[in-house]
């Protein structure tokens, strides 16, 4: 079993609290924003699976989701379970069990959010302190400074406010925080956003080893697929709420078949590689709003290579069989056909059999 | 006055040094601690390095926005005076692209005023509205008229970076200074916007600094990189060269971690290092991986990574390293100072 099985997840936003009464809910109003529109995965114990999309995409939306921590005008729908157990019909009291023990999140944007006033170690302390009424304060430090070391800070660094630290160690004090209570899973948001490259890669050596070490899974987001692909197993990518592509991530980011996924794997340069030097295809146009998304697949105003139904049907996930999305033969080249069952899979009209022009058949009957 | 003399790098640093009163009154941070650089018409430079090691307050120096303590900035060849007439008359030829869009447009002025902003300042107001639907569509936001009266809420992340280039370019400048100008910005729209660099260099001849501590960026776009760690720029030369031959162990180092980076990761431990307190001899000595591994003993030279300092790399456009191993290592006939010989110690 899967220690963590994700089932068509749906999160939608509601314009105003009072909208997210009982007797409004499935009926989507004006102003609502689908966030999250129809996600499953699974993640087994161990296995670390990568995020990434760009920004507006919903990954944050979903990371919160998981640990049902989004606010009240959030409405969710699906299926979240959490080694076995039902994370949306949970209650509060078992809710509160698993935070932390069972999954922990590290957020976006965490470092910024320390509390000024209170020593770090006192923060770190805190979860166990919930989470174990019974431990002792002296038992307390003892963990924190454990667990201190643990990130590569120094155990009397217990005593310092959160102004006293760089970026890098405000990081690693919300990694430490996160793995306070032994957790199985653990939620990585943007871990390394905004720290530069040499703070970044103490971080992810850091999280790379704490995982293996203790056998915890690891759900890690980012915009950056380079360090998911260098990082992750396997790498799913979202865009406008859905996942378009999502595979071992090797594949994901070497040979990538979702047009979208080809588009944000050569977004980053090869240093090395002629083909990144001053040859750059941004990827033209905006993300969709989720509140007004267009009509079929909903990448196909941004496509480079849409066929002329895809504003008519809306593919969902299909493993992809051994053809190429056709591309500028720049950016993904050399890897070939690959054969189908390689566990890849993409939302695009162009892994379907016969281009998924069945689709639109059923569609308009 | 003198003269613009032909030829002339567009702007230069000569040995400029930046010392700020340290915070805590820990003694001076010596933020740039002697640097020589220079910026030929229609040449793209990144200068790279980790967090605090300088790069922006250099750029600043560029650009007339911070006076260097020791050493003087150049603009085609002649020394800028702090004046504010003559600073207005620089800002015309070099402008200044900060990094994070959202912080530096005013939620409050449309695009246009945004983009006009900077004619007004130097009083053109004649041809106004052309100028600004010329910047704009320059910047790649077209047609112009279209975007004149959003507000930048009313604006995607690439769009409103782009509108800060846009004002950056209503002036019609040569240079431009650009801090981290993709650094807040989607991988997606990042490639779209060093695109537009690109393109504004081949058919305006623009130059531009660009300051990142991303070195897939200079490998993107730029001509030539300057490597800075701790005030100094520590090796110097092509793109081609510094980013898949480099020799500086820092310069390694640095791109070593990068996620596609073959071989072993060497991470260099502790934090950024602190302008307060400048290790002497060679400035990188304490975090040096080619020194801890005995490689500089073993080649004769670990005395002086401890003892004398490498110097500072002098301007121009050859292939410099400011180590001694480097220099050892590298030149046939032993230990020289190789190419910065001329450079001070
Ligand atoms: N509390 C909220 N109320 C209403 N809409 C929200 C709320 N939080 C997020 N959204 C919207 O939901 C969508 C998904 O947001 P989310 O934060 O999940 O994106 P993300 O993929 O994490 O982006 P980023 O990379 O910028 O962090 C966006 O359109 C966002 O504006
Ligand atoms: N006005 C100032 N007063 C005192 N110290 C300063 C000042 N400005 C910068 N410094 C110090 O000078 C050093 C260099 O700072 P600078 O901002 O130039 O670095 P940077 O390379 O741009 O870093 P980043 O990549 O984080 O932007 C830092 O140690 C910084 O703390
Ligand atoms: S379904 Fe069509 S529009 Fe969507 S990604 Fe595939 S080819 Fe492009
Ligand atoms: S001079 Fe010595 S200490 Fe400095 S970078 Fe070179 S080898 Fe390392
Ligand atoms: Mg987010
Ligand atoms: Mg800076």
């Amino acid at each position: 079993m899967s220690l963590l099985e994700v089932k068509d997840l749906t999160v939608t936003y509601r314009a105003s609290t009072s909208a997210a009464s009982p007797e409004k809910r499935g009926s989507a109003g004006a102003g609502d924003v689908p966030a999250v529109r129809g996600v499953s995965f699974t993640l087994d114990a161990g296995q670390k699976l990568g995020l990434a999309g760009e920004s507006g995409c919903g990954k944050s939306t979903m990371a919160l989701a998981l640990l049902r921590l989004l606010p009240k005008t959030a409405h969710l729908t699906g299926e979240i379970r959490f080694d076995g157990e039902d994370l949306l019909t949970m209650s509060w009291g078992r809710l509160r069990a698993v935070r932390w023990a069972g999954a922990s999140i590290v957020f976006q944007g965490a470092m910024h959010s320390l509390n000024a006033v209170q020593r770090i170690g006192a923060q770190i302390g805190e979860p166990i302190r919930l989470h174990s009424p019974k431990v002792g304060d002296a038992e307390i430090r003892r963990r924190v400074g454990e667990l201190l070391e643990h990130v590569g800070l120094p155990a009397r660094r217990a005593d310092a406010y959160p102004h006293e630290l760089s970026g890098g160690q405000r990081q690693r004090v919300m990694i430490a925080m996160a793995l306070a209570c032994d957790p199985q899973l653990i939620v990585a948001d943007e871990p390394t956003t905004a720290l530069d490259v040499m703070i970044q890669a103490q971080i992810l050596t850091l999280i790379e080893s704490l995982v293996a070490e203790q056998g915890i899974s690891l759900l890690m987001i980012s915009h950056d697929l380079s360090v998911l692909a260098d990082t992750c197993d396997r790498l799913a990518i979202m865009y406008a709420g859905r996942i378009v592509e999502e595979g071992p991530a090797a594949t994901v980011f070497g040979a990538a078949r979702h047009p979208y996924g080809q588009a944000l794997a050569a977004a980053f340069p090869r240093i090395g590689d002629p083909a990144s030097r001053r040859r750059l295809q941004g990827l033209a146009g905006d993300p969709p709003d989720p509140a007004d998304l267009p009509a079929g697949c909903s990448f196909h105003p941004r496509c480079a290579v849409r066929l002329g139904h895809c504003d008519l049907v809306d593919p969902s996930l299909w493993p992809t069989a051994g053809r190429e999305v056709p591309d500028d033969g720049e950016s993904h080249k050399g890897k070939g056909n690959r054969p189908a069952g390689d566990g890849t899979r993409a939302a695009c009209v162009r892994v379907l059999p016969d281009d998924g022009l069945s689709l639109v058949e059923k569609e308009s009957a | 006055m003198s003269e613009p003399i032909p030829n002339a790098p567009i702007l230069s640093a000569e040995d400029v040094h930046v010392e700020f009163e340290a915070r805590r009154g820990d003694g001076r941070a010596r933020a740039v601690d002697g640097v020589n650089l220079d910026i030929a018409p229609g040449e793209i430079v990144a200068l790279v390095g980790e967090s605090g090691c300088g790069k922006t307050t250099l750029a600043r120096t560029l650009l007339g926005l911070e006076k260097p303590t020791s050493g003087r900035v150049l603009h085609r060849g002649i020394p800028l005076a702090y004046t504010s007439k003559a600073l207005k008359r620089f800002r015309r030829d070099v402008q200044l692209v900060l990094q994070d869009p959202s912080g530096s447009l005013n939620p409050r002025h449309t695009v246009y005023d945004a983009v006009a902003e900077g004619l007004r300042i130097h009083g053109d107001v004649p041809d106004e509205r052309e100028r600004v639907a010329d910047a704009l569509s320059r910047a790649g936001l077209r047609p112009p008229e279209r975007f004149f009266l959003r507000f930048p809420h009313e604006l995607s992340g690439g769009q409103r970076q782009r509108v800060v280039i846009a004002g950056a370019l209503v002036l019609e400048p040569n240079v431009i200074v650009a801090d981290e100008p993709v650094a807040s910005l989607d991988a997606s729209v990042r490639g779209e916007i060093l695109a537009l660099l690109l393109r504004l260099r081949d058919e305006l001849g623009l130059a531009a600094l660009v300051v990142t501590h991303d070195l897939g960026l200079a490998w993107n776009i730029a001509d030539r990189v300057a490597v800075m760690y701790l005030g100094r720029i520590v090796e110097t030369g092509p793109v081609e060269k510094i980013l898949t031959a480099p020799e500086h162990p820092y310069t390694q180092a640095l791109l070593s971690v990068l996620p596609e980076a073959p071989g072993a990761p060497v991470v260099l431990q502790g934090e950024p290092p602190d302008p307060t307190r400048i290790p002497a001899g060679c400035r990188f000595h304490v975090r040096c991986p080619v020194l801890a591994s005995g490689a500089a003993a073993a080649a004769g030279v670990d005395g002086r990574c401890r003892g004398d300092d490498p110097g500072v790399l002098a301007g121009g456009t050859a292939i410099q390293v400011a180590c001694h191993y480097a220099r050892t290592v590298s030149s046939p006939d032993g230990p020289s100072d190789g190419p910065a010989a001329a450079a001070r110690p």
